[in-house]
């Protein structure tokens, strides 16, 4: 029997859902200093009416539903996925203002995608999108890649069960601190490092390539935010193809690959712990799953003969691989040369490597290298127990941070977590095929949907139907939380439906 | 002499051919590039972001209301460009004439224009936003509603 849930959870739901928008809400304040010191007097305007209604609400909700109890699993969980949409909504007012959007769904569309990571965007006339708007469609990124309730723990909260079971909500349950408010604000340290580093690297390379200093610095925090965060997003409608410089799309390259790494892996780097980058199965089965994808793009992009020479075909394949992989989605070709000039076989590599993604625990979305290793672990052991004797035990380890014994509760959700997503990728493909968009590009954009990845083949238009919109929305939020907490919010929304007293 | 002529009549009628030649759209420029790839077009728009120097060369990107197209072009083509299209301002319109390429071999496979003349056809300006009154009020109701929410919360808090 299915129960109704007590008002006394909603009140926790409601607490804990008020802190993490008001966290939203301060984040605002950035966009509004940027167009204080940049004279936006409009875009303004936009920022104060957003944080004033994102105020509003978290401020309602934490007074009505006061509450010193710490949220269980199933409560964490549902914070979590209403925060996400709570996050989009609320992020979606100062962009809709700024008239870049035909409707209210295509900025929360935009900002689902920024939150996810993803980087599919429905922005009209972005080369002439003010410094603030643009700076908040990079800050997206930045907030939800690391976690918007990571932003809470590390903000808001002094260490509680309740934030570990937030944490692992969105889709991180590997703790790098003893602490789980240590392991946020380590997120954030690392973060923050790596952005300083990132801005003043790309603001290099940028003036070196002709920008003006202001824009140079200015669009080196956008594409660093958005490249680390493997998001994609890019200030002007060109992405990464209108600074033409191959410098840039290298310092961008490893971005992208830093931002894929597991944020544990990145821990013991900085403890100085080198060999375990060569050790880790993540780092291992994503350098061999590179070398698989980026053969299969050679030959197709080889066979068609799209660019002449080897060191062409080497830079446009790479980078359009590695941004694939990495699930962050800058792109130096157009949306439509990927239909029009690299081939059935070149494609197919891509959807590949956009499916499999970057490293648990890491901004980066897909099925994620962890669970690929296991899985071919798995096989590997099961291979070995068929051609061993009866009687034999296999045991089959891997490593990761630590050496590990491979057990079938593991593998259990391993398969489970990646039928899900490979599901997600065929569901959004069908529901392209049925607006009238061909099976390849489909699922190509499916898959880069729900990947979080931010690749479009030319259907992610202000002018695809609403239905197709709604699906990509969704395939981005499940994607990027992985499912559980999403169908813990679809779990209690169906007991208060449907439950008894 | 009569070689000569006829290569001049076709000289001549080559330039006039090119010089009351429609602009191909941007589009058209992506979803036809094999066709166009190599040969010399016509291209206009509204020249955004940086004017980006390298060396006697420059990178301009010219949008045309579809895509942004990037121009590789001498200096000596660029310095009347004076508005660059932003937040703050409407960049100058330009017509270009030069080679597209598909996969430029010179850049990295980058599809471009390498420009032979660049006219410009609108100047830009600098655009004046005025401040939006209904925002504003906007701005002063929400910022009562969240006054009195912040008020009655002190007194709930006693």
């Amino acid at each position: 029997m299915i129960l109704k849930p007590p008002l006394g959870d909603i009140k926790i739901i409601g607490y804990y859902l008020g802190k993490i928008i008001i966290g939203l809400a301060l984040a605002m304040l950035i966009p509004i200093i940027l167009g204080l010191s940049a004279a936006e007097i409009n875009p303004l305007l936009d920022f104060t009416i957003g944080l004033e209604i994102a105020l509003i609400f978290g401020l309602l909700l934490t007074k009505l539903c006061f509450t010193e109890k710490d949220p269980n699993w199933m409560q964490g969980m549902i914070v979590v996925s209403l925060s996400w949409l709570a996050a989009m909504i609320l992020s979606a007012i100062p962009l809709y203002l700024s008239g870049h959007y035909k409707s209210f769904l295509d900025s929360c569309f935009e900002t689902m995608s920024g939150l996810t990571t993803t980087g599919l965007t429905l922005a009209q006339d972005l080369d002439h999108l003010s410094y603030a708007h643009n700076l908040w469609r990079h800050l997206g990124p930045f907030i939800g890649g690391q976690g918007i309730a990571i932003i809470a723990l590390a903000l808001f909260m002094k260490g509680s069960a309740g934030g570990f079971r937030m944490y692992v909500g969105e889709a991180r349950d590997e703790k790098i601190l003893p602490n789980i408010i240590q392991t946020a604000r380590f997120i954030w340290l690392i973060s923050i490092v790596y952005l300083l580093l990132g801005t003043v690297a790309l603001g290099i390379v940028g003036m070196l390539s002709g920008l003006k200093p202001q824009n140079a610095f200015f669009h080196g925090a956008c594409i660093f935010m958005a490249g680390f965060d493997t998001a994609g997003f890019a200030p002007q409608s060109q992405n990464i193809l209108y600074y033409h410089s191959a410098i840039f799309e290298i310092v961008t390259v490893v971005f992208m690959i830093a931002g894929s790494i597991n944020f544990n892996l990145h821990y013991q780097l900085w403890r100085g712990n080198r060999r375990e980058l060569l050790k880790n199965i993540e780092t291992r089965t994503f350098l061999l799953s590179v070398m698989v994808t980026f053969l299969i793009v050679s030959v197709g992009l080889n066979k068609l003969g799209a660019y002449s020479g080897a060191l062409t075909l080497f830079r446009k394949g790479f980078f359009q691989l590695i941004s694939g992989h990495t699930t962050t989605g800058y792109m130096t070709i157009y949306a439509q040369q990927f239909i029009r000039e690299w081939g059935n076989l070149a494609l197919v590599g891509i959807i590949c490597a956009m499916a499999l993604g970057g490293s648990a625990c890491s901004t980066a979305g897909g099925i994620k290298m962890l669970r690929v290793g296991i899985i071919f672990k798995a096989l590997k052991q099961d291979i070995k127990t068929m051609a061993l004797p009866e009687r034999a035990i296999v045991i089959q380890k891997f490593h990761h941070i630590k050496t590990l014994f491979l057990e079938d509760k593991q593998v259990r959700g391993v398969l489970l977590i990646t039928t899900a997503y490979i599901a997600l990728y065929v569901l959004g493909a069908l529901v392209g095929i049925w607006c009238g968009y061909p099976v390849l590009d489909s699922l190509f954009e499916s898959t880069s949907a729900a990947g979080n990845v931010g690749f479009s083949c030319g259907i992610t238009d202000a002018g695809m139907p609403a239905i197709l919109k709604l699906t990509y929305i969704i395939q981005m939020w499940a994607g990027r939380l992985e499912f559980m907490s999403v169908f813990a919010l679809f779990g209690f929304i169906w007991a208060a439906i449907k439950g008894k007293r | 002499m009569i070689k000569t002529l006829v290569c001049t009549l076709l000289l001549i009628l080559l330039l006039l051919s090119i010089s009351f030649a429609q602009p191909v759209p941007s589009t058209d420029l992506i979803n036809n590039a094999k066709e166009y790839d190599a040969k010399i077009v016509v291209y206009a728009g509204e020249v955004i972001g940086d004017i980006m120097q390298r060396g006697d060369f420059a990178w301009i990107n010219v949008n045309d209301g579809q895509n942004a197209l990037g121009i590789w072009a001498n200096n000596s083509l660029v310095k009347d460009i004076v508005y660059t299209g932003s937040y703050k301002s409407t960049g100058d319109t330009v017509e270009v004439t030069g080679v597209f390429h598909r996969a430029c071999p010179e850049h990295g496979g980058d599809l471009d224009i390498h420009a032979q003349a660049i006219r410009k056809t609108t100047p830009g300006r600098s655009v004046q936003r005025k401040l939006n009154p209904g925002k504003r009020n906007l701005v002063i109701v929400l910022l009562g509603v969240l006054s009195l929410i912040w008020i009655l919360s002190l007194f709930k808090r006693k």
